[in-house]
């Protein structure tokens, strides 16, 4: 690419530069906070003395994290609800998708289905309508409320739809040739030729699995059941709702969280996904690519 | 080729997906009907004394009603144009760079906070804006005394819109950076043979390159005009700042959950899903018109 090297171009270039730098800064920074105020002693970061930097040394908040069961507690409802969130939503997901991208002329309700599914995806009874209908099913505190009450995500069925669609004709008559059901067809052509999106989807089921704290506060009665995300919520939203709360009254409250465990508690819940942020964002990126591919 | 066979087989395989479907969204719909009834869990919803629309009248009455619409639509428009804005900058001025390693290394960084939950980013956020949170120490270093940010009505729609843009900006330009990239270089080279300078460059080949994206994600997000955002607001906002930044969700959770006003929740939670599904069969009728784009 040819570019025209002037004073003025070189200019831009180095503010350029800086300017995202600074944008970088600007998204790290606050996690470096937050991981400072979680070492620091205990006085400092509650007088507001952190700022680029631990103040003293203290790794008392997370002997006291590793010695509370409610912790660990939290941390494995989630990865249970991970867990079977995702494989279960992606098994139903992809058996959706395959029918659905079949034509009109081999599947004839397809449409129909379409339809159906997309107005659910656009439309919804609201929020008290749907949590009477969870609690007539009897799912309160049960984790099976957490991995199913999300609903049909029918974004990613449309996504892998759409992939199915995208893929030569010829595998599918080829395997049908061959004498392969619709169920092989599936399993043995189609899953092994669709690894990009379902690992996109996989991801996107995970990740919104992981952090979910709504459904872990409303459809869970024993805080022994939240998971991590409705549990870290917990201790740090504690303003009494509804109350007539005066600033020095809010003033009082924040004095008294526990900043120091706070952060350390936000810290380890944020370490999963720090882990699996790499392949996150290689799948995540193309994920949000294919989406954008059309039939 | 014989296929007749196939659709017992394709509806078994949708089979599971549908009893999902219905089980958690379309039973859930027959729910709205408690919002036009005096919905009384003892009796349930078939014999619960119907009243009409004035559920709806009662709402529209309130105050806080007229309040709670007026912020989720500040609050959601304002998501909305910055977080098309900002990162259409910021995706061009990223395009602008030379070296590559230091492009990759901004891009992972920047992604990096839309995987983080509100949870977790509002506990931070708090921690930051916070009486003893590093603003204030800073701003105590050049003599000011320490505020209440977190507590402060007025600029609370503006630390929503803000701290929402700071976790998805990067995210955001995910989309525009693939336009850029199938910007064909040649258009460039003719460019700057002609003498275009660096700003003319990007004013002429790159932003062109970028309205049909900008135009369809905006028309696209027009369904979002009263989604402002329920996990961020609910773990960010506290009773001092309903009056800038109480939003239509977490009315309805307070009306709903808290107070157990089923039917007061529902209609107003029926409002807002009937607002939004009209605005997005608008947005997407206008997207196939003018951009072609099918979602399915």
């Amino acid at each position: 690419m040819v570019r025209n090297i002037t004073l003025g171009s070189r200019t831009f270039e180095i503010a350029n530069i800086i300017l995202l730098g600074l944008l970088l800064i600007g998204c790290l920074y606050p996690l470096w906070y937050t991981f400072c105020v979680s070492i620091s002693d205990k006085s400092a970061a509650n007088a507001g003395l952190v700022t680029l930097y631990p103040i003293g040394f203290s790794l008392s908040p997370y002997k006291e994290i590793m010695g509370d069961p409610l912790f660990f507690n939290a941390f494995w409802i989630s990865i249970q609800r991970t867990f079977l969130g995702t494989s279960v939503s992606l098994l139903i997901t992809v058996l959706m998708a395959f029918p659905l991208s079949k034509p009109n002329r081999e599947f004839k309700m397809r449409n129909t289905f379409m339809w159906i599914l997309v107005f659910c995806m656009l439309f919804n009874g609201g929020l008290i309508p749907w949590y009477l209908t969870v609690q007539n099913y009897h799912l309160i505190d049960s984790i099976w409320a957490l991995v199913l009450a999300g609903g049909v995500p029918v974004f990613d069925v449309i996504l892998i739809m759409n992939f199915f669609r995208n893929l030569p004709k010829e595998l599918n008559e080829a395997a049908v040739v061959d004498g392969a059901g619709p169920w092989s067809v599936l399993f043995r052509v189609y899953i092994p030729c669709s690894i990009p999106v379902l690992a996109a989807v996989t991801l996107f089921l995970g990740v919104y699995h992981w952090n979910e704290f709504f459904n872990g506060l409303v459809l869970m009665n024993t805080s022994a059941k939240y998971p991590l995300q409705t549990y870290i919520q917990q201790l740090v939203v504690n303003i009494p709702v509804g109350t007539n709360l005066t600033p020095e009254q809010y003033k009082k409250l924040s004095e008294l969280s526990n900043r120091t465990l706070n952060s350390a508690k936000v810290f380890i819940a944020m370490v999963p996904m720090l882990i699996v942020y790499p392949f996150l964002q290689t799948y995540f990126v193309s994920g949000i690519m294919l989406g954008a591919v059309k039939e | 080729m014989k296929k007749r066979g196939h659709e017992k087989h394709y509806y078994l395989m949708l089979l599971p997906g549908m009893v999902w479907l219905v089980m958690f969204s379309i039973v859930p719909m027959f729910g709205i009907l408690m919002a036009f009834q005096n919905y009384n869990p003892g009796a349930g919803l078939l014999k619960s004394e119907w009243v009409g629309l004035d559920n709806f009248k009662y709402m529209f009455q309130l105050n806080d009603s007229r309040t709670v619409i007026v912020n989720t639509f500040i609050i959601a428009v304002g998501k909305i144009v910055f977080n098309l804005l900002v990162p259409l900058i910021f995706a061009i001025l990223l395009n602008e760079l030379r070296s590559m390693r230091y492009k990759k290394l901004v891009q992972t960084v920047v992604y990096l906070p839309h995987f983080l939950s509100w949870v977790i980013m509002s506990t931070i956020v708090i921690g930051i804006f916070g009486y003893y949170g590093v603003v204030n120490t800073v701003i105590g270093m050049f003599g000011y005394d320490p505020k209440l940010f977190m507590a402060d009505a007025g600029i609370f729609r503006q630390l929503v819109i803000g701290t929402d843009v700071w976790k998805e900006f990067g995210f955001n330009a995910i989309i525009y950076l693939a336009a850029l990239t199938g910007i064909n270089p040649n258009l460039y080279e003719a460019a700057a043979i002609d003498g275009a300078n660096r700003w003319q460059l990007i004013r002429q080949v790159t932003l062109p390159a970028l309205t049909t994206t900008v135009v369809l994600l905006g028309v696209l997000s027009l369904g979002n005009v009263l989604n402002a955002g329920f996990d961020q607001v609910y773990n960010l906002y506290n009773p001092l700042v309903y009056s800038t930044g109480d939003i239509l969700d977490t009315w309805v959770y307070r009306l709903g959950l808290q107070n157990l006003q089923f039917s007061l929740a529902t209609a107003a939670g029926l409002f807002k899903s009937a607002v939004s599904f009209v605005l997005i069969f608008i947005s997407y009728r206008l997207a196939y018109h003018y951009a072609d784009y099918t979602v399915f």
